[in-house]
């Protein structure tokens, strides 16, 4: 049985060297999972829409269907990325990030005299943020929060126009911070140097313990950054940065599904009726036990990848409630029907949004070499 | 000429992020006027750009001539995409810009014009010139098609010359026609009112 098994992974590896992955086995086996899940979700979808309409809710069915072309969308991006490298993957999210900022500021009031400080947002600072992401420094933690928020507000006074003032500056000061401050952390991951509690993977070849319990430290190899076979690097960061999106995008679903199964206390039913204390906890408790299963993708122990998939857990909750609350401001229900035949982005990445620098942070501080 | 247009379509998408929608009325090739609410210099080009390919090589934005014949560039877009410019300051004595539009129009080309006959950048629409009325009296066979643009005055607003990439939306909806014994007035007024109400369809 075992035996089979080895085959099979030799196997697998031989497919790789001929294919050339630019990504390690467990990405690889972590693609080919979800992929299988979205040919199952995607085939369910097709079968719950040919089902009579009398018995199945066919708004719910209508959203499924929706969330999983997204997903499949989503995925494609993601894996995209993984072949055209870190810098094509930053890229990627910056388009991402500066298409839902054109969402969420088209759908923000905004006057006549904000026109200029609009161009700087949308065309200066998003470009910017993902490219100090993709030179690796320091800046792009700084770049938005200190000079870009204190350069709009100074840019709208320009503008000779103080109606509504403050009211102006916090609309554009938000829509920068969250659609593409906050996003632009998910591919900082990539770039992120770091090691593991894990035994060294077997494909590294493992130094025999020369100095063993004295330098403790020292065994902390890079998790982020290995060869291959050939000796070519590869940057597992990639499949860390998959099991994030999988994460978050997981509970968002896995939250609805359990405030639609269970669902009794609706947290604030002004903001919005379907988010409940059950789904929320339910959500929580179900993403951490994917996180733990999926735990092998990424540098983290299981029960560590379990705590990592609760915070982000509770990072996607708090994104949608706070991009809900804003929609329900804006009395618009989504970000898709606010222009007819848009895609709503926003309404896909605001759990993105708000997990991404907290996971960023959480994995530089304790994993971080 | 085909590498420049289909520059400037695509050009035309990413500045405005525009969508389409027809409501009660296709595209097709027969002659029409397309009328549209104006609020801003790329209300000309995003229409024309949004149209399918085979109606927007028959379709030519009416504009002005003192806007898009100053310098290389404009010259250069205008010719792109077929524009007929209208002197607005030369005397209309000889030959009235209808009469202009007529002839131009042979028996082929759609035209697109602004009744408002400057760009606005008021919420409420300012009243409609004459012009679309003795164009449909001259030429009863013509579809008059109203277009809502919304959002093109944000993305580039009267008196900017950067656009903001911000999202805008175009609703054509149901072509109409001169009745038998209305008014000027009567007209113009219906006409004004057919793009009001495609702003909430």
């Amino acid at each position: 049985m075992l035996n089979l098994f080895h085959q099979y992974l030799w196997a697998f590896v031989d497919v790789k060297r001929v294919l050339n992955l630019p990504f390690d086995e467990p990405t690889a086996w972590l693609i080919a999972t979800v992929m299988l899940l979205l040919i199952l979700a995607s085939a369910a979808g097709k079968l719950l829409d040919g089902t009579s309409e009398q018995r199945l809710n066919t708004a719910i069915v209508r959203s499924f269907n929706q969330r999983i072309r997204s997903w499949w969308l989503m995925s494609a991006v993601l894996i995209a990325g993984l072949f055209i490298g870190e810098h094509g993957t930053v890229v990627l999210f910056g388009l991402i990030g500066f298409w839902a900022l054109r969402e969420f500021i088209t759908m923000t009031p905004t006057r006549r005299s904000d026109h200029r400080t609009l161009f700087w947002v949308l065309v200066v600072f998003t470009p910017l943020q993902f490219f100090l992401v993709a030179i690796q420094g320091e800046l792009f933690l700084i770049a938005i929060p200190i000079y870009a928020s204190l350069f709009i507000p100074a840019r709208i006074a320009m503008a000779n126009d103080a109606k509504r003032f403050l009211e102006r500056s916090a609309k554009i000061q938000i829509g920068l911070l969250i659609c593409v401050y906050a996003l632009s952390f998910a591919p900082a991951i990539l770039y992120l140097d770091l090691g593991s509690n894990k035994q060294p993977n077997v494909e590294i070849d493992a130094p025999v313990t020369i100095e063993s319990a004295a330098n403790e430290a020292a065994q902390r190899t890079s998790w982020s950054h290995v060869k291959d076979s050939d000796g070519n690097d590869i940057n597992r960061n990639k499949g860390l940065l998959f099991f994030f999106v999988l994460i978050t995008q997981l509970n968002d679903v896995l939250q609805y599904a359990w405030g639609k199964l269970l669902g009794k206390n609706i947290i604030a039913p002004r903001i919005n009726t379907s988010r409940t204390w059950e789904g929320v906890i339910g959500g929580a408790a179900t993403s951490a036990l994917l996180g733990a299963l999926f735990s092998w993708v990424t540098p983290f122990l299981f029960w560590q990848a379990a705590i990592m998939a609760i915070v982000i857990s509770f990072m996607g909750f708090a994104g949608g409630m706070t991009m809900s609350a804003i929609k329900r401001d804006r009395g618009v229900k989504d970000y898709g029907t606010l222009v007819q035949g848009h895609a709503g982005i926003l309404d896909r990445i605001d759990s993105l949004c708000f997990a991404a620098p907290v996971f960023y942070h959480l994995t530089k501080v304790f994993f971080a070499i | 000429m085909q590498l420049t247009s289909t520059l400037l379509v695509a050009t035309a998408k990413i500045i405005s992020g525009y969508t389409i929608r027809w409501v009660d009325c296709l595209p097709d090739t027969c002659q029409r006027i397309y009328f549209a609410n104006h609020t801003s210099h790329l209300d000309a080009l995003v229409l024309w750009a949004s149209l399918p390919r085979e109606i927007r090589e028959l379709t030519r934005p009416v504009a002005a001539k003192d806007y898009w014949e100053k310098g290389w560039l404009r010259r250069h877009i205008a010719k792109t995409f077929n524009a007929l410019l209208i002197d607005r300051n030369e005397v209309k004595v000889h030959q009235s810009p209808i009469d202009l539009m007529i002839r131009e129009m042979k028996d082929r080309y759609s035209l697109i014009i602004f009744p408002e006959g400057r760009r606005n950048p008021a919420e409420e629409m300012i009243k409609f010139k004459s012009g679309l009325f003795y164009l449909a009296k001259k030429r009863p066979d013509l579809e008059l098609v109203p277009v809502y643009l919304d959002n093109m005055s944000r993305v580039l607003p009267r008196g900017e010359i950067l656009p903001v990439p911000l999202l805008s939306h175009i609703t054509i909806g149901a072509p109409i026609w001169l009745e038998k014994g209305e008014t000027k007035h009567q007209f113009l007024d219906r006409a004004r009112t057919a793009i009001i109400n495609l702003k909430d369809c």
